[in-house]
């Protein structure tokens, strides 16, 4: 009996192949679709190693935590403006008349479990979203990444950008409080100063004038809907062009324009990168535990005719905010038209300009430098002091912006007056730009004849000498310091076996790595 | 052309085998047993916070609890696992050739040949078919505009010029009650509405009234004053009333500094001056706040003497000065 079994034992075995399971599963699903060798070429991806390519990975699993949350939030919430009354936990709001939108918003906060939580780790997560796309969008920037052949993810990457600040600020206006009421407003009145079609668009959008009882509803369609479908099909095609052209590098030791030099997919990127994805998840939970963000029920339900002092937006909207606060007031009225320069100028046409210039950089600087090559190894910022220069100009004049949003936060805290503080970044808007892209382009005009420049430093070692005399010696190379790096292997690709003798006895049952024993 | 492809026998095996001893495969810690442990350790943590997050969830502990136990359970989780990525697996560096994406020449010209070929046996043949079914694409193409802009909502007509204020509306607060001669003293100010504004239901102003319609009450003084040329009789017993929606863009001007008797809109410092006119004094606002003219109802309410003559709040194309 047991001499049968072992015998149909060691026959299903072998018919299962060298491979077990495993190999049953790629050979039916190969049958099937014809997997095996595009599978295979993918989990032999090589993925360079360095930090800075971690930067796009963090949008992504952002993305990843706003989708669940987002889901888990949409069981909830209530996209209407009907005005109820508020019979829940929150004692300070109970007995009051507030829409269904800021209601069941409240009721996330208090009365669902964990609805708090994932409120806020769903806020935190829009914030680290944005965030990580830009710090992404600066490292494509400053080291050429974006140059042919991949202008188009460059290009999609910025579109991905304005969704994504779109997205938050439709987020932020759902819950219907008084600070995103007032943006809200904030953003009809944008909307309202665009020349001819201004108020078209807005009577459109809003159903009628603000604010209206239809714009919560499409905002939720909008955010639950529409943008994240697009967003979903832009990364999609993001990644796909990331996978089909390959990873960009930085230049070292065997890394040249025709191959890409790292670890690989399977098993060592999946695993550090899905550890990533968890450490980004558990990032915004712990944000989303310990720090409190957007507390609606603090602000009240919205009501068109309250405000509350030092309003301001959420950070990505802050340039616009500043470019607003600044601008003289240069309406015109004249033939019985009014064209509001003062809103119309720096939140329309001013952001217009910005996207426009980034959407179409890569066509820009070829134009100028007459490079039509294609590039896979990445520029360091300092080889290329004029785009570089061109770069830190952008980001100073956005940050003296994003500045300028505080004016009046600003003038109280250093006792200045507020024109004071306004006149300042009038001028600054103008001036800090230049002084960074001069002082960028002089710094990367003097790193690049700096040599060594990079290099770990070693720490001295003071020595007395019996004689009274002081002398320093460097330290000891630590072993990273004298980093010798591996000559890159191929990845290999196939490897020939002598024709096995005992059918199927192909490796030990376990070994001690885990990786089959082949005799060869 | 290597041998293999000379053996049809043999067996292609697609893990780097014969690479195990060669320091690409190895692992890339010192001490990988240490490393091992310590990473062991770290899981067994998140193993343990982890589980606590479940038992939070399940007794319903304070959301700081939840987020604590998941974020340093999640946060272990995920870098052990990279720890493990990064020390204990196969770092090589290794080299994946690149494969040129562009196509021969041949190819890219029969695409082409196809592309110009092919369409001028369609199209050039027949211009009228493809002139007609263009026009017919483009007229779809504009005619589509229409569901997705003007089902949207109304057109705008007058909607952005007129308010709900007319000649005798009653002047509300925020719970419908009316303001009299005496409801604010010299120096206070109040928000107030249409009294026909007021939502039945509620008792309270309806959207379009607190978004429209508000108008900021000021009592600057026991005798009437003038602010402008042409306003005279405009503001009874010291009251005067303006639109409480900033020029800029249309947040409330819902500060007010008593004693240098200015509004100040908080969303971006525009500043005006109650007593001329709500003159900008300060700030982005292009124009003054439309100001009421005031009086009273033979009740002795507070009441608009006419509309306000020009379109509230913020500039657009269609505002005529």
């Amino acid at each position: 009996m047991s001499a049968t079994a072992a015998k149909t034992k060691r026959s299903a075995k072998a018919a299962m192949g060298p491979f077990g399971h495993v190999g049953k599963v790629v050979d039916e699903l190969d049958d099937r679709l014809g997997v095996a060798k595009g599978g295979r070429v993918f989990l032999d991806k090589i993925f360079p190693d360095h930090w800075s390519f971690m930067l796009g990975e963090i949008s992504l699993y952002s993305f990843v935590v706003l989708l669940a949350t987002g889901i888990f939030l949409s069981l909830y919430f209530v996209p209407s403006t009907d005005q109820v009354i508020y019979h829940g936990t929150y004692a300070p709001l109970r007995g009051q008349w507030m829409s269904a939108a800021y209601r069941s918003t409240v009721d996330i906060s208090f009365d669902v479990r964990g609805g708090l939580l994932v409120r806020q780790m769903h806020h935190w997560a829009a914030d680290i979203f944005t965030g990580s796309i830009i710090v992404h969008m600066c490292r494509i920037f400053f080291t050429g990444a974006f140059r042919k052949p991949r202008e188009l993810n460059w290009t999609i990457g910025i579109l991905m950008l304005i969704l994504a600040i779109f997205e938050g600020f439709i987020g932020y206006s759902l819950p219907d409080d008084l600070i995103s009421g007032t943006g809200l407003r904030i953003g009809y009145s944008i909307a309202e100063s665009i020349p001819l079609v201004g108020s078209y668009l807005v009577s459109f959008l809003w159903g009628g004038r603000f604010p209206g009882n239809i714009i919560i509803p499409r905002f939720y369609i909008i955010h639950v809907l529409i943008i994240p479908l697009v967003l979903i099909g832009l990364l999609s095609a993001h990644l796909g062009l990331l996978v089909r052209q390959k990873h960009t590098q930085f230049a070292g030791e065997g890394r040249t324009e025709d191959n890409v030099v790292g670890s690989p997919m399977f098993p060592t990127f999946m695993a550090k990168t899905t550890g990533f994805l968890f450490m980004v998840t558990a990032a915004t939970a712990l944000l989303g535990a310990f720090a409190q963000i957007n507390p609606i029920w603090q602000f009240g339900s919205y009501d068109a005719s309250k405000i509350s002092y030092a309003v301001q937006p959420d950070w990505y909207m802050g340039w616009l905010d500043g470019a607003l606060r600044i601008m003289p007031s240069w309406e015109f009225a004249g033939w019985g038209h009014t064209i509001p320069w003062e809103v119309f100028l720096p939140a329309v046409v001013f952001p217009g300009l910005i996207f426009t210039i980034c959407l179409i950089w890569p066509a820009l600087e070829r134009r100028v430098t007459g490079d039509v090559a294609m590039h896979n190894l990445l520029d360091r910022p300092r080889d290329r002091p004029k785009r570089t220069a061109a770069g830190a100009a952008m980001f100073a004049l956005l940050f003296t912006l994003f500045g300028a949003s505080s004016t009046d936060v600003l003038a109280n805290f250093f006792h200045v007056s507020l024109n004071q503080v306004l006149w300042f970044f009038r001028f600054a808007v103008i001036i800090v730009p230049i002084i960074a892209g001069l002082v960028t382009y002089q710094l990367c005009k003097e790193m690049q004849g700096v040599h060594g420049i990079g290099k770990r430093k070693r720490a001295l070692i003071v020595r007395l000498s019996p004689q009274g005399e002081y002398t320093t010696v460097e330290t000891p190379p630590r072993p990273d310091d004298e980093h010798v790096e591996l000559e890159p292997e191929p990845v290999p690709v196939r490897i020939d076996i002598e024709p096995l003798g005992n059918g199927g006895d192909l490796m030990p049952e376990s070994s001690p790595t885990g990786v089959r024993q082949v005799t060869r | 052309v290597s041998d293999a492809d000379h053996q049809p026998s043999r067996t292609r095996v697609p893990m780097p085998v014969a690479a195990l001893s060669d320091p690409h495969m190895g692992d890339a810690a010192k001490h990988p047993e240490r490393a091992e442990k310590i990473i062991a350790v770290i899981f067994v943590l998140a193993i343990v916070f982890i589980a606590l997050f479940g038992a939070a969830y399940w007794q319903n502990w304070e959301p700081w609890l939840l987020g604590g136990t998941i974020g340093v359970g999640l946060f272990l989780l995920g870098f052990g696992l990279t720890a493990w990525g990064k020390y204990l697996m196969p770092q090589g560096p290794f080299v994946e050739e690149r494969h040129t994406l562009a196509s021969s020449r041949e190819e890219r010209d029969a695409m082409s040949a196809a592309l110009v070929e092919r369409s001028a046996v369609v199209v050039k043949r027949r211009k009228m078919l493809g002139g007609l079914f263009a026009l017919g694409a483009g007229i779809f193409g504009i005619v589509a505009l229409f569901p997705l802009l003007r089902s949207l909502g109304p057109l705008p007509e007058n909607s952005l010029e007129v308010t709900d204020w007319r000649k005798g509306t009653i002047l509300v607060d925020s719970n419908g009650r009316p303001v009299r001669k005496d409801t604010l003293v010299v120096g206070g100010v109040m928000t107030v509405y249409p009294q026909q504004t007021v939502n039945p239901a509620t008792g309270y102003i309806t959207d379009n009234g607190q978004a429209i319609d508000q108008t900021i009450l000021i009592r600057l003084s026991d005798e009437p004053f003038t602010t402008m040329p042409g306003r005279e009789g405009w503001t009874p017993d010291g009251y005067v009333a303006y639109s409480k929606l900033c020029t800029h863009l249309g947040c409330p001007v819902g500060l007010y500094e008593q004693e240098l008797e200015l509004l100040v809109c908080p969303c971006h410092q525009s500043m005006f001056n109650v007593r001329n006119g709500a003159v900008p004094q300060f700030g982005p606002a292009p124009r003054p706040l439309p100001q009421m003219h005031l009086g009273y109802n033979d009740q002795g309410y507070l009441i608009a003497m006419a509309p306000y003559d020009q379109a509230v709040g913020p500039g657009f194309w269609e505002r005529t000065t």
